[in-house]
C-alpha cells in the first residue's frame, strides 16, 4: 500500500488539484514568491495572503534516479523518480514518479508533463514525457 | 578559539547483523567500555544525551530514550537531552559540549543505539521513514507517497546530478567503497571484512541508480557511547582529552532532500563553512577524517564541503589516492558505515577518537593529532574538529 500524505490546511490544494486536472502551487499574493512545499505564511515576506494558482503542468528533469529495490510488497520495480523544475513557478521542484516511459530513458533536461493518480482523497502528480 | 569541552572516552558494543540482542544490552556494553576508556565510573556521569530519542517511526531506528537508559544504568543525571531535530546525528554531542561548557554537567554520556538489523522483516524495511503509518506529515509526505521511499532514492538523485555536472563515474565511488573495505580488513570490529574488489563493486545489483549495493551502508544492531566532558574535568581522565576545537551546525536550505537549489551540495557545505570560521586550524592541519557515508556519494560531498578539495574536484582527489589506506587524508579508517555498519555517525567519531589516541592497531595513522568529523546527509549536517593537545 502506497503511503498517503496527511491533508492539512497548507497542503490540501496541492494534493487535490488533480481532481480538476490542475497542478496547484502556492504563491504569495503580496510578493508573488512561489512556495513549495506549501506554507500558510510566505517564507519570504511573511504575508498571510498565500493562494494557490494553477501552473501549466509541464516541467524539466533537474535530476532523477531509477529505483530497483523492492521496498514494499507488491511494488513493481524498476521505476523512475524525477525531481522536476516546475514551469510557471520559479524555484519550485516536485519529486514524482515518472510513468509511461522506459525508466532507463529518463534524462536530465528532459521535458515532462503532469497527470494525476487518485487514491482516497489524494490526487498524486505523476509525470510522463512531454512528447 | 577552543571550546571548553572535550571527548574523554568512547565505547562500542560488539556490533553485528541479526544479533537478536536487546538494544539495552548493546548500550550497557558500549557504556561500560566508554567508562573504562575514560577512567570514569558511572557515578561520574551526570548528563545524558542522545539522537533522536525514543522513536517508533522506523523499526529499530531508535529503540532507547534517555529516561529508560538512566533507569537501566542507574545514572544520577542532572541534565539530559534527546534531539530529533538538530545538526544531524552529531546533535547530541554538540548539545552535550554546550552543556558542559555552561556548567550544566561535568561528564555527559552521549549514545546512539540501533537494532535495525534484527528489526527488519520481509515486509517491513527499517529504512523507510513512516512505514506502517496510515498518513504521513512533514517533508516526508512530499517524497514517500511519490514512491521516493528511501534515503537511497534521495541520495541517488543527488549522485545523478553530481555525475551529470562533474563527470564522476561509478568507478570513483567504487574507490570509496573498496578503500573503506581495505581499512575494515584491519578493524576487528567491522561487520564486513572480506576483500571487496572493483569488479565486485561494479557487478553488484543496483539499488537506486547510480547507487548499487556497496554504495549503501549496512544496517546493524549495536550501540556506541561517546563521553563529552567539561575541559577542566577532562584533565582527570585516563586518556589525553580530545579538545573540541570547533563545531558547525548550519541548516542553510529547506528541510527536504529535493528543494536545495544546488543538489551537488548539501547541508554539509553550510555546517563545514561555519566550522572553519571558528578556528585557526586549516584543512591541511587535519590528519584523519570521519565523514558520513550513509551512501558512498556523501564522502565526496563532505570532502568538498570541508574544503579538502574544490567543488567538483572530489573525483580526482579520490582517484589520486588521498582518502584510502596510505593516503594523506585518510577517511573512515575503521571501514566507515559502508563496511563497519551504520551506527549513524557515532562509529565514525569513535574511530577518529581511537586514531587520535593512537589505538587503531594495524590501521593507525602515524602521529594523528587533529581529526575532522562530519555527520549527516541531505539537509542535515553537523561537523566537528578535534585536537589532541
Amino acid at each position: 500500500m502506497r503511503p498517503l500524505p496527511e491533508l492539512t490546511p497548507e497542503n490540501t490544494a496541492f494534493w487535490t488539484g488533480g481532481a480538476k486536472n490542475k497542478l496547484l502551487i502556492a504563491f504569495c499574493g503580496d510578493c508573488q514568491h512561489a512556495i513549495h512545499p506549501p506554507q500558510l505564511v510566505c517564507p519570504k515576506c511573511w504575508s498571510e495572503a498565500v493562494e494557490f494558482k494553477p501552473v501549466p503542468g509541464t516541467g524539466t528533469v533537474y535530476t532523477f534516479t531509477v529505483n530497483h529495490q523492492p521496498w514494499m510488497p507488491d511494488m513493481p520495480v524498476p521505476f523512475a523518480l524525477a525531481v522536476v523544475d516546475i514551469d510557471g513557478a520559479s524555484g519550485v521542484r516536485v519529486t514524482a514518479e515518472v510513468v509511461n516511459a522506459d525508466p532507463e530513458s529518463i534524462a536530465i533536461g528532459q521535458k515532462l508533463k503532469v497527470g494525476f493518480f487518485n487514491i482516497d482523497d489524494v490526487w498524486f502528480p505523476q509525470w510522463e514525457p512531454a512528447q | 578559539m577552543t571550546l571548553a569541552a572535550a571527548i574523554t572516552g568512547v565505547g562500542m558494543s560488539d556490533i553485528g547483523r541479526k544479533t537478536n540482542r536487546p538494544a539495552m544490552i548493546h548500550l550497557a556494553e558500549a557504556a561500560r567500555r566508554a567508562l573504562d576508556c575514560a577512567g570514569l565510573t558511572k557515578g561520574d556521569i551526570d548528563g545524558i544525551s542522545t539522537y533522536p530519542g525514543k522513536a517508533d517511526n522506523s523499526p529499530g531506528m531508535s529503540p532507547l530514550g534517555t529516561g529508560e537508559v538512566r533507569n537501566a544504568l542507574g545514572l544520577k543525571t542532572r541534565w539530559h537531552s534527546a534531539v530529533p531535530d538538530g545538526p544531524s546525528q552529531m546533535a547530541p554531542i554538540q548539545v552535550a559540549a554546550m552543556a558542559v561548557a555552561t556548567g550544566q554537567a561535568r561528564h555527559v554520556l552521549c549514545f546512539r543505539a540501533l537494532t535495525e538489523s534484527s528489526s527488519q522483516t520481509a515486509t517491513q524495511r527499517a529504512s523507510i521513514p513512516g512505514a506502517g503509518r496510515a498518513r504521513l506529515g512533514g517533508w516526508y509526505s512530499y517524497l514517500v507517497p511519490a514512491k521516493a521511499m528511501s534515503a537511497s532514492n534521495w541520495a541517488g538523485w543527488m549522485a545523478q546530478r553530481y555525475f551529470h555536472e562533474f563527470g564522476m563515474t561509478r568507478e570513483h565511488l567504487g574507490l570509496v567503497a573498496t578503500g573503506q573495505r581495505a581499512f575494515a580488513q584491519q578493524n576487528p570490529s567491522a561487520v564486513m571484512r572480506t576483500p571487496l574488489t572493483m569488479e565486485d563493486y561494479l557487478g553488484a545489483r543496483t539499488i537506486s541508480s547510480p547507487l548499487g549495493l556497496f554504495d549503501c551502508d549496512v544496517p546493524i544492531d549495536g550501540a556506541c557511547v561517546v563521553i563529552v566532558s567539561a575541559a577542566d574535568a577532562a584533565k582527570d581522565c585516563a586518556q589525553a582529552p580530545l579538545t573540541i576545537a570547533a563545531m558547525g551546525a548550519a541548516l542553510g536550505s529547506q528541510e527536504s532532500w529535493d528543494q536545495r537549489p544546488d543538489l551537488t551540495t548539501m547541508g554539509a557545505h553550510d555546517a563545514a563553512a561555519d566550522m572553519w570560521t571558528r578556528t585557526d586550524l586549516k584543512p591541511a592541519d587535519v590528519d584523519v577524517l570521519g565523514l558520513y557515508d550513509g551512501f558512498s556519494i556523501f564522502v565526496p560531498y563532505w570532502l568538498e564541503a570541508m574544503g579538502f578539495c574544490g567543488h567538483g574536484e572530489a573525483k580526482d582527489f579520490i582517484a589520486e589516492g588521498n582518502i584510502g589506506p596510505g593516503g594523506r587524508f585518510p577517511v573512515n579508517t575503521g571501514g566507515g558505515q559502508l563496511s563497519g555498519g551504520r551506527l549513524h555517525g557515532f562509529g565514525l567519531l569513535h574511530e577518529v577518537c581511537t586514531q587520535l589516541w593512537g589505538q587503531a592497531g594495524g590501521r593507525q595513522v602515524d602521529g594523528a593529532k587533529v581529526g575532522a568529523c562530519g555527520m549527516g546527509g541531505g539537509f542535515i549536517a553537523g561537523s566537528m574538529l578535534l585536537r589532541r593537545d
